[in-house]
This record gives C-alpha cells, structure tokens and sequence, in this order.
C-alpha cells in the first residue's frame, strides 16, 4: 500500500528533481568557456615541444647526440648534425618535429641528456595544413607563430 | 518460422557502427521478429590498429604508450599490466613506494572508468543527468592524473620496473579530498537512479547472464561477480601489494543489468576504501627498481593478468631474448565479455539491446586492438 502510494505521487521522481534543482545554483557551475577562459594545465603537462636555448647566449642546449630520436617510437624525431672541426664536436644544424605523428608520450624528453627537449604546457597545436605540423628547429626554438586573421 | 496470422518475416537490422549507443564503431546485425531480438551479431574491427603487432617491432619501453590507447578509458590499468608482465619476465618487482602509488593510481582510473560507465549507460537509457555529474567527478581524477604525469587520457604513468614521475607536492591532499567528496557524490547518483521507476523497471531482468554461462563464456568482471561469483583477481592472485589492503568483493545474485549497475556503484565504493587506505602507505624510498637502460629478457614468455575496471585484462609475452618481444599478446576484457551479447539479447526487445550493450561496458579501442 505505501508503495503503491509512494508510486501515485511520484516520490521517486521528486527525489531525483531535488538533486537535480540542487546542483543549479551557480555556485555549482563547473563548464569553462574555453577559447575566453583557457584552462591552467598542470605544470607536468606533456603538450607541444620546445628546444630549450641557453638564456644567456642564445645558443641551444642541443648537443646532437640523437638519443630523443632513438627513443621515440614513431621515429619522428630527425635531428641533423654537423662536425664542427675546430672544437671537434657535433653541433646542432637541423631538427624535424612532426607534430602530427607524435603521441604526447613524453619517452623523448625523458630520453635527453641534457633538457634541451621539452613537452611544455602549450596544447593549440591545430594548424591548416599537415604540411604545418612539422615542425621546423626554428619553430621548436621560438614557438609556433600562428597565422593572425584579422577581421 | 511459426505460422502468424499476419505473415511476418525475419528483419535484419544493422545497428551501428554509427550508432551512438554502441559506444564505439561496433556494427551489431540484429535478426528481428517484430519488436523481438531473434539473435545477434557483433561486426568488429572498425577500429583495428595491429597493436599486438606493432608491439612487435618496438622495444619493450617504446610499447608501453601503446597500451594506453587500447582502453583509453582505463589506460593507466592497461600500463600497469604490461608493466608488470615485462617486470615478470625480467624477474624484477617495483619498489614498495611505487607499488602503492600505482595501487592508488590504478584504484582512481577504476573509478574513472566505472563514471564514464555509468553516465554512459544511463543516457543510453534516457537519463541525461546522471552524464553531467559523472564527468565533473571524472574531471578531479583527470586533474590528478595531469598533475602527476602531465596528460589525462593515454597517461603513460608507470614505466617498466617502476615510475617515472616522483609524486607531486599535495598528491596525498587531492586524494583524499576526493575520497572525502566522492561517497556523497555516489549517494547523489543512486538517488537518481536507484530509486527511479523507469531506471528500474527498464534494468530489472533484462539481459539476465546467470553464473554457469559466466563461466562458459569467459566472462568476467562485475558482469561475473553480479551473477553471484565471488572472483576477483585483486583478492585471487594479488599483485602490486593487493593482499594488504583491507576491502570487498561486491556480488549480487540475479546476474541482470540492474544488478550490474549496483555491483559497479559498490566497487567505486570499494575503490575509494582502497585509496584511503594506499594513501596513507605511501612510503618514501626509491620509485624505480634496478631496470638495465636498455632491456633485454631472457628467452621465455609470461602471462600476468590484472584485474581491470572491466574485468580480467592479461598480458601474454613471448621473449626471444631480443630487445623487441617475440609476441604480445591481449587478454582484453570488453572482447571476451562482448560475446555475451547473444545469449543476453536472445528473446530481449529491440530497446533493450541498447541497455544490454550499455551494460557490458565495453571500450571498442579495447575490443578491436
Ligand atoms: S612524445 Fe613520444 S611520440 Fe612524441 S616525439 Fe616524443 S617520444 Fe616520440
Ligand atoms: S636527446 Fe636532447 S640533446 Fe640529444 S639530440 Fe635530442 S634534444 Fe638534442
């Protein structure tokens, strides 16, 4: 019998209503409106890659030693080196980064010696053209430049 | 076919692989009589990406991201059983320190995984708010897993014979501020739904999977435990340090999707006794144990198997003494279980498919590789 009333006057429904008519006030608004109000990504986070250059000089970090690419498993990762035959070491003179391929894994940046690549906490990566997900050493020294539309 | 007065004949249905309620490219051919479900068929492959045989021509480090992308759901479970079957095969064991922090890792993915489970399901079956709670919940988990390891979804959190990530600064806090605000969150779930007379009358005897078909199938998971089996790899052949936490395997009898649905509610229950409990063993100490830079098994195979949100996930491996493995091999639980679809749906109505397919919980990254 109270079940049956419990039934008739929709209780189970109401108790469902109250949870829901809970959770309206605004204090309980958890959506972000995203391109306005970009989210604060976690310092550890693994977005878009970055080739640290020494502040002081301008020079990068990079010593060529191939380790990122050997580590990656797309085998994206082309670095280009040169002897340098005063100093007699390898330097620096290319390196490809293709954005499309990579998975974020952070296997590379584990795999550097000496920090010069780094996954940073940068995630628009979307570009209009396969061709611009590779990216280029100056792109990974200075960040992307986004093509600016103006309206 | 039985003579009817109105002469009908068999239908077939393709539903999916677009379909929404099918959680993935997973294409079903229903043979209908009328409303009713005179047998089924699972099309899979849809999103097929050789991921056992890329293993193949990786080394053992390299492959551990692409087990993430299997159950993307559930993805730091997935490392933890290929860590740890590489890990058997070195004859290695992670130290005390990043065993509990994996167990704490692993316990909040469940929870993950059983959130996107039940908002799913529930809009499936016409309950959309239930969604909106279960992804804000999901949302602080994820929040913990960027902190940690810098991504949210395929999180390549552990490494084999160990962590990579020392812990952050305040990991314990957000732990257990979770585990502080969540049981009131599940209460706000079973409140919608519990009680509710369509969820109910809508759960109740459909797709019932009694214990002796379980078994036949190889099912497992809360698909296994809620018809009335108390079978949990946790409790059954601890790893990672399983045997000194202190918590319960939920079972229910009827082996139904309702059952299904309070089975899952329990364990997220569970997990979170889990966490509390692995927080507070958080020990210091190294996080990595004594793994060669570049490595190398001897020649044998393993075969480790975890127990994942959705049942028994195993890693088979083959060494052949190389730097790549011979073979790996999946045990996914969402593609064993998926083979319960027939006998669960013969009889149902066509509605119910979708609340059977919803119940399985599976992830198709996961059944098709
Ligand atoms: S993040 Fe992973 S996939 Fe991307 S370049 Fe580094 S190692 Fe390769
Ligand atoms: S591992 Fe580091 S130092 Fe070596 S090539 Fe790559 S970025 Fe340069």
């Amino acid at each position: 019998m109270r079940k049956f009333l419990k039934r008739l006057l929709f209780l189970d429904l109401i108790e469902g209503l109250v949870v829901t008519f809970r959770s309206q006030h605004p204090k309980h608004i958890y959506t972000e409106q995203y391109p306005a109000q970009s989210p604060k990504v976690a310092e550890r986070y693994r977005g878009a890659p970055r080739l640290n250059i020494n502040p002081e000089n301008g020079e990068t970090l990079c010593i060529a030693c191939n380790l990122c690419a050997l580590a990656c498993p797309e085998a994206l990762i082309v670095v280009g080196s040169e002897r340098n035959e005063q100093t007699r070491r390898k330097e620096l003179t290319t390196f490809t980064y293709d954005t499309s391929r990579c998975m974020f894994c952070g296997l590379c940046e584990d795999a550097c010696p000496v920090d010069a690549l780094e996954l940073t906490q940068d995630f628009e990566l979307a570009t209009y053209t396969r061709e611009g997900q590779i990216w280029d050493r100056q792109m990974l020294e200075e960040g992307p430049r986004p093509k600016q539309y103006k309206f | 076919m039985a003579e009817t007065f109105l002469d009908s004949s068999e239908l077939v249905l393709n539903m999916g692989p677009q379909h929404p309620s099918t959680h993935g490219v997973l294409r079903v051919v229903l043979r209908l009589d009328g409303e009713k479900v005179m047998g089924t068929e699972c099309i899979i492959g849809y999103l097929h990406r050789g991921v056992e045989k890329i293993a193949e021509n990786r080394t053992y480090q390299m492959f551990a991201p692409y087990v993430d992308r299997m159950d993307y759901v559930a993805a730091v479970s997935n490392g933890l059983g290929y860590c740890l079957a590489v890990e058997k095969l070195l004859n290695v064991e992670a130290p005390p320190r990043a065993q509990t922090v994996r167990v704490a890792l692993t316990e909040l993915n469940r929870i993950a995984s059983h959130l996107i489970w039940l908002g799913t399901h529930a809009l499936d079956i016409g309950a959309i708010t239930p969604l909106f709670y279960t992804m804000r919940e999901r949302e602080e988990i994820l929040n913990i897993f960027e902190k940690y390891c810098g991504a949210r979804l395929t999180t390549h959190a552990f490494r084999i014979g160990g962590l990579q990530y020392e812990l952050y600064d305040g990991f314990e806090q957000d732990v257990s501020a979770f585990c502080d605000m969540f049981p009131a969150r599940i209460d706000e779930y079973e409140e919608l739904l519990s009680g509710n007379r369509i969820w109910v009358d809508r759960l109740t005897n459909i797709g019932v999977l009694n214990a002796a078909q379980c078994k036949q199938y190889g099912v497992t998971g809360p698909l296994l435990r809620a018809a009335g089996v108390r079978w949990d790899l946790r409790k059954a052949q601890p790893y990672s340090g399983y045997e000194n936490y202190d918590f319960e395997i939920p079972i229910r009898e009827n082996g139904d999707t309702y059952d299904r649905y309070i089975v899952r509610m329990q364990e997220m229950r569970q997990s979170v006794r889990i966490l509390r409990q692995a927080i507070k063993r958080i020990e210091p100490g190294p996080i990595m144990a004594k793994v060669p830079k570049v490595i190398k098994p001897p020649v044998g195979e393993a075969y480790v198997s975890i127990e994942a949100p959705k049942g028994e996930l195993g890693y088979y491996i083959v060494s052949d003494g190389s730097t790549q493995p011979y073979r790996v091999r999946v045990r996914p639980p969402s593609f064993v279980n998926l083979q319960a679809l027939e006998p669960m749906a013969k009889g149902a109505l066509v509605a119910d498919i979708v609340a059977i397919i919803g119940t399985i919980d599976i992830v198709l990254g996961e059944v098709d590789r």
